[in-house]
């Protein structure tokens, strides 16, 4: 392109004869860059698509919330907001007490992961460091807790809460999920790569095990620590089919569940609900938007070896 | 964590395979002075979660077995044994049939597209450009929604009257669907709901496996005056086969474990052409009241099993076409 520009720039009296010289060179040149250029705007057509495709649902969720009824509920939908509203956040608080909700699902999901965080690292310490008795067999029964559906037992768990009075309470939310072996799982992992060298140094010092664990390992490990953490706090506070059996009582309901009633009561009114569900994606949104890489760390455990 | 749809088993459930074996203490010497003392510390470390494993997952499924041969009163209180026929009635319930096929067409429709569509974006996603972080982050947002808020926002584009769904079909002439509650629809719908909440994960783990691919591979293959695509087919897609077959096992059994978006969208209707295995089970044990949990948990022993064994069967089949390095 710029190599005839210039050809034709700096001959200009012998036009004729020059150009058809030169067209054979300038062609290749093109010919040259034209295929990767066109594979590049294919390239980025294709995925401006799909990104239109994947983000129209997150785009109709924060723009709804903020759209009047004139706009969301009508038909044909408005793909745009003719006016701000805010009038959705307000509503959303009457319709269902989504405050108390969000604080449940937040003292739920804390709960949860550090619940689950500290019994990993107990575990994970007990089978990478320390004289395990049973070993091979304690592991098994580790993994073997990762693959019974949650479904095929919840019956029987089901039936525990209610015959202890215990439908409504924090405690049903909680007490099944307080450990897990998929925390074990990946923590167990990343201590088996901790340097031995660091641990006998520990030892020759006289660093207890508590000692080794505070202040050595735990600061070593924060990683691994940070991917188990934002796991399962993302699928704590996305819990749904458990919260929705064990608790019919809005105020000890969580979020997932007001989002449910959300949808059943107020079908009619769309911008409410996307102001509800706007509501609730903001800790998972930060979670998913600046934890990527513990993210891809705990997604891909088993996947790349 | 097996409360988690989605990221919990599938980490877990890929694991599965891994060795054991190798951990620091194993190699060292025996009789060590405070051995003893060590090893009871072990137990007590290990104590916690094996009391949660025991009191929420264990005793529950030995329960789970016991429920499925008790009959019930009225209230859902079992009061007599029954042997199999819970089993014998789930087996002859005519629903059966129908409950089976829908959940394999559902995990057929959510499985091949969600992983073909992660694999594409990963693909495109995979050389440099400008702003593809910003890309990338934006193609993971689905993974921030819950099932219920993907399902909730779903179920408005999908609204017969006022969704965006209907107004696309209408601008291209045809009539109006009424997605939700018609039996040829519903079950797509809520598939498309669901492989648009796979998209972000599943891209975020073949991305992993792409970028686990060696450079100098691809520079040689270019050399070759291999292109784009053959580049992709040749070296992209044998490489990352263990990215693949995880995926295909985890999302396999988070389809076959849906809950929330059948729910939300349909509540397994029309007349159950999406009512799934699990949903089936909820219906029978918890719908309005229903409380019939002896044949629930002969349902979930199925549910279990049918797990299991199409675990077991992908592994199986699957493992010796993967490239492992």
């Amino acid at each position: 392109m710029s190599a005839r520009a210039k050809s034709e720039r700096a001959q200009p009296v012998s036009a004729r004869a020059e150009s058809e010289r030169a067209q054979p060179v300038s062609a290749r040149a093109k010919s040259g860059q034209a295929r990767p250029v066109n594979a590049r705007i294919v390239r980025v057509l294709a995925l401006l698509l799909l990104a239109v495709l994947v983000l129209f649902p997150v785009y109709f969720t924060v723009v709804g919330s903020v759209m009047g009824p004139g706009d969301i509920a009508s038909a044909p939908p408005s793909l745009y907001p003719h006016s701000l509203t805010f009038a959705n956040y307000r509503g959303v608080f009457r319709a269902v007490p989504l405050g108390r909700q969000y604080l449940n699902s937040t003292l739920v999901a804390v709960l949860i992961t550090l619940a689950q965080l500290t019994c990993a690292v107990l575990s994970a310490y007990a089978f990478v460091f320390l004289a395990l008795p049973f070993r091979r067999t304690l592991f098994a029964v580790f993994l073997f807790t990762l693959m019974v559906p949650w479904e095929s037992i919840i019956i029987p768990n089901f039936l525990f809460m209610a015959d202890h009075q215990l439908r409504n309470t924090y405690l049903a939310l909680v007490l099944p999920f307080l450990a897990g072996g998929f925390g074990t799982f990946l923590l167990r992992q990343s201590f088996r790569t901790f340097p031995v060298e660091l641990r006998d140094a520990a030892t020759l010092d006289g660093a207890s095990h508590g000692r080794f664990l505070l202040t050595i390992l735990l600061p070593l490990s924060r990683p691994a620590l940070a991917s188990v953490g934002i796991f399962v706090f993302l699928s704590a506070w996305n819990q749904f089919l458990w919260p929705l059996l064990i608790t019919d009582s809005p105020q000890r309901q969580t979020l997932q569940i007001g989002l449910a009633s959300l949808n059943d009561a107020e079908q009619a009114n769309p911008g409410l609900i996307m102001a509800g569900v706007t509501l609730a994606l903001l800790p998972t949104a930060a979670l998913v938007a600046f934890g990527q890489r513990f993210l891809i760390r705990g997604l891909t455990a088993g996947a790349v070896r | 964590m097996r409360f988690c749809r989605k990221p919990a088993g599938r980490a877990g459930q890929a694991a599965g395979g891994e060795d054991d074996g190798g951990d620091l203490a194993v190699q060292r010497k025996p009789a060590r002075p405070g051995l003893g003392r060590e090893r009871l510390l072990s137990l007590v470390l290990v104590a916690p979660s094996l009391v949660v494993f025991g009191m929420f997952i264990f005793w529950p499924l030995v329960r789970t077995f016991q429920l499925s041969t008790t009959g019930q009163d009225l209230f859902g209180r079992p009061n007599r044994q029954v042997g199999f026929a819970n089993f014998s009635g789930v087996l002859h319930d005519p629903q059966f049939s129908q409950v089976l096929e829908v959940t394999a067409a559902y995990v057929l429709l959510t499985v091949i597209p969600s992983i073909l569509f992660a694999l594409v974006l990963a693909l495109l996603l995979q050389s440099p450009l400008r702003g593809l972080r910003i890309l990338r982050s934006a193609f993971a947002m689905p993974f921030a929604y819950s099932v219920a808020a993907a399902s909730v926002v779903f179920a408005a584009l999908f609204n017969p009257a006022i969704g965006i769904a209907n107004y696309l079909v209408t601008s291209l002439g045809f009539a109006p669907v009424n997605w939700l509650t018609k039996p040829g629809t519903a079950l797509l719908s809520i598939a498309i709901t669901t492989v648009w909440m796979n998209v972000g994960y599943n891209m975020l783990v073949m991305l992993a496996g792409v970028g686990g691919v060696d450079e100098q591979l691809y520079e040689a293959a270019r050399l070759d005056g291999a292109g784009t695509f053959r580049i992709a087919r040749s070296i992209t897609i044998p490489l990352i086969t263990p990215s693949l077959f995880f995926l295909v096992v985890v999302d396999t059994i988070a389809s076959l474990q849906s809950f929330g978006q059948i729910r939300l969208l349909t509540r397994g209707g029309p007349t159950g052409h999406t009512t799934t295995l699990v949903y089936w089970i909820y219906h029978t044990a918890f719908e309005n009241g229903a409380s019939d949990y002896g044949t629930g948990s002969a349902q979930a022993i199925v549910l279990l099993v049918v797990v299991i064994v199409i675990t077991a069967v992908q592994f199986g089949i699957l493992e010796r076409k993967v490239f492992y390095r």
